[in-house]
């Protein structure tokens, strides 16, 4: 039970959402270190991994010289060559299968799609061959391959390129999926899916790019199945993943002055969810909700809820709860894009409802 | 099979036993093999045409006196994978063969329903590949074709397109009755006098280097060994049921692990509902 609220009044009001720096193991503790924007830390990531192993090589449109549409690999083809930063013709099927048959005869491409929208027309050779062709060939052949791209939903870039396709690579078998939030894991992320034997999808988004973060100067790989425990609590716990992490950060400042303590996990992996931390996060809380930006039927958040009740369900004292887009596309009037992403306080008011 | 592939490695994939390289797990004639440079075979039609291109690439790269090459039928020239691996390969520069064999089928469509262009090799040309059409049934000017492109392909670092014709006399598959939809007048006139195994053992008769007797001998001999290869394959065990989870990642996770006990147990329990030759383990 919760104290009284004259005694939460009295205490000092919290500004910082986000655990304080000492209890935190993911930031060194130390006052060196970079500030970097997210697409710069994807960059380091990526340049670090390519100058570390000659097989690395990045394919897309307009990654050469142009350095790609987010600049995640601006100046890496002077720097590497153009045959290493690879600019492909329009057609993502096939410089998908590229990569495919690069990496089965021993290099490691990563795949940019200039959008996640448009890696659907790569799902030919992601489902079929990508994330298959360990297995059928008994072995024999590993696909070391990466493909990210940005996806979610943008400012009014209408509906084909506000995608949120985790859902739909979620039940590939062979294929490992990520999502990035902050500049300090999408470069660990970057790093850990290159130096990965599976096929890794790492999912960007477009809004979060600009992010900035201070990162440490040593070299840091994250690991590709470990959920982030952002802010421990224990009233609740919040599943949640890239953009939508920040939204709840926002939601539970207001959360905390109310009194709540919420238990804040960015599941990083959705492909396969980190159970481990989630269940730790579940049977101290009793009560779950996602967060999410996926659309309501078949996301991550509904496979996410049969998982945890699979596994977790003696250990729930409350229905789970899940915030998604609706099952619309994303229309481009600003106004109308805005209601159809979870803000925070649809966050607050769920919370209220799942604690009292 | 010219590069080692044994009779008896080609039965066991079909029978995906144990000692298929694949463990079981693709259907028959996909088979591959890392040790041979032959990638595994995957059903979607012409997946592989980018995928030789990728893999020419990653010759280019490492400066390798080598090429890759690809197969696929007309019917395969349709798909877009085609075009875009093409079109590819030609900006890149990338050493690989497409070899087409156009046999004028693809399960029922004729190729006149299939493309209106002239054949494949100008679609070839189309791309900036250089092209050539052979008698896909004339074994000589197949091999001096391929070896000249390949020369080509190794020294120039472009792609090359091949346009093999032929004819198809059997039936797709043994799921299919072609005689359903062409005529068998038309089957009979290609099998018994456009044979291209015969072609080649009339051309070795006539210069004395082959006879009769020869033949006979050495269809007897391969009909034994492929008797027994099949007899052998057949009688081996299936692979056991742990390798439905393996290779599925480099390094097996939680889930599929809990799911293979799951299974393991359902299996266990009712054993009769189950095949008798896949082992537990």
């Amino acid at each position: 039970m919760r104290a009284p609220p004259s005694t939460v009044r009295a205490s000092k009001l919290v500004t910082n959402a986000v655990a304080v720096k000492s209890e935190t193991a993911s930031i060194a503790a130390t006052k060196s270190g970079h500030e970097l924007l997210l697409f710069e830390a994807l960059r380091e990531g990526l340049e670090e991994e390519m100058e570390r192993d000659p097989r690395v090589c990045v394919l897309g449109e307009d990654v050469g010289h142009y350095g790609g549409s987010y600049k995640v690999t601006k100046g890496l083809a002077e720097k590497f060559g153009d045959l290493r930063v690879l600019d492909t013709p329009i057609a993502e099927n096939s410089f998908t299968g590229m990569a495919v048959g690069a990496a089965m005869t021993g290099l490691r491409p990563i795949v940019e799609g200039m959008n996640m929208g448009f890696l659907l027309l790569a799902y030919n050779q992601i489902s079929n061959n990508c994330g298959m062709l360990h297995y059928t060939s008994g072995g024999q052949f590993t696909i070391p391959v990466v493909i990210r791209g940005p996806g979610g939903v943008g400012r009014q870039l209408g509906a084909e390129h506000s995608q949120r396709l985790e859902s739909y690579f979620q039940s590939v078998p062979g294929l490992q999926m990520v999502a990035c939030s902050t500049p300090y894991n999408a470069k660990g992320l970057m790093k850990a899916a290159i130096r990965s034997e599976n096929p890794v999808i790492l999912c960007e988004h477009v809004l979060l790019y600009n992010l900035k973060e201070r990162i440490p100067d040593e070299e840091y790989v994250c690991c590709l199945e470990r959920a982030e425990l952002v802010r421990p609590g224990k009233d609740v716990t919040i599943l949640t993943y890239s953009r939508m992490r920040h939204h709840v950060l926002q939601a539970a400042k207001s959360l905390i002055n109310k009194g709540y303590d919420p238990e804040i996990i960015d599941i990083i992996s959705l492909k396969p969810f980190d159970l481990h931390t989630i269940g730790n996060s579940i049977k101290k809380t009793h009560k779950v909700l996602i967060v999410e930006e996926c659309m309501r039927t078949g996301g991550i958040g509904a496979s996410l809820r049969a998982s945890i009740m699979d596994n977790f369900w003696d250990y729930l004292d409350a229905p789970i709860m899940c915030l998604s887009s609706q099952d619309v596309p994303t229309p481009y009037a600003g106004t109308l894009e805005e209601a159809t992403v979870v803000q925070p306080p649809q966050i607050v008011k769920a919370i209220k409802q799942l604690c009292g | 099979m010219w590069r080692g592939f044994t009779l008896q490695q080609f039965a066991n994939q079909c029978y995906g036993n144990e000692y298929d390289l694949g463990k079981g797990r693709q259907m028959p004639v996909h088979y591959g093999s890392n040790e041979l440079n032959y990638l595994t075979v995957s059903s979607p039609i012409a997946t592989q045409v980018p995928q030789a291109v990728g893999a020419a690439y990653g010759l280019k790269m490492d400066k390798k006196d080598a090429c890759a090459v690809t197969y696929f039928g007309d019917g395969g020239t349709s798909e877009g994978d085609f075009h875009a691996g093409m079109n590819f390969a030609a900006v890149l520069g990338a050493p690989v063969l497409f070899i087409c064999r156009n046999n004028g089928w693809a399960i029922s469509t004729p190729t006149s329903e299939q493309f209106r262009s002239d054949g494949v090799a100008i679609k070839g040309q189309a791309y900036g590949v250089r092209s050539i059409r052979v008698d896909g049934n004339d074994a000589l000017a197949v091999y001096f074709a391929v070896k000249n492109a390949r020369k080509m392909a190794v020294e120039e670092f472009r792609p090359i397109l091949i346009e093999a014709l032929t004819y198809r006399v059997g039936h797709h598959s043994t799921s299919d009755d072609s005689s359903k939809y062409r005529s068998v007048d038309e089957i009979e006139y290609w099998r018994t006098r456009r044979d291209p195994v015969a072609r080649l053992r009339m051309f070795l008769q006539s210069n004395r280097w082959w006879d009769d007797e020869n033949e006979d001998l050495l269809r007897q001999d391969l009909r034994t060994q492929m008797m027994s290869v099949l007899h052998n394959a057949e009688s081996k065990k299936k692979p056991g049921l742990s390798n439905l989870f393996e290779d599925v990642y480099d390094v097996i996770p939680q889930n599929l692990k809990e799911q293979e006990q799951e299974t393991q147990a359902i299996v266990g329990k009712y054993p009769k509902d189950y095949p008798s030759d896949v082992p537990l383990d």
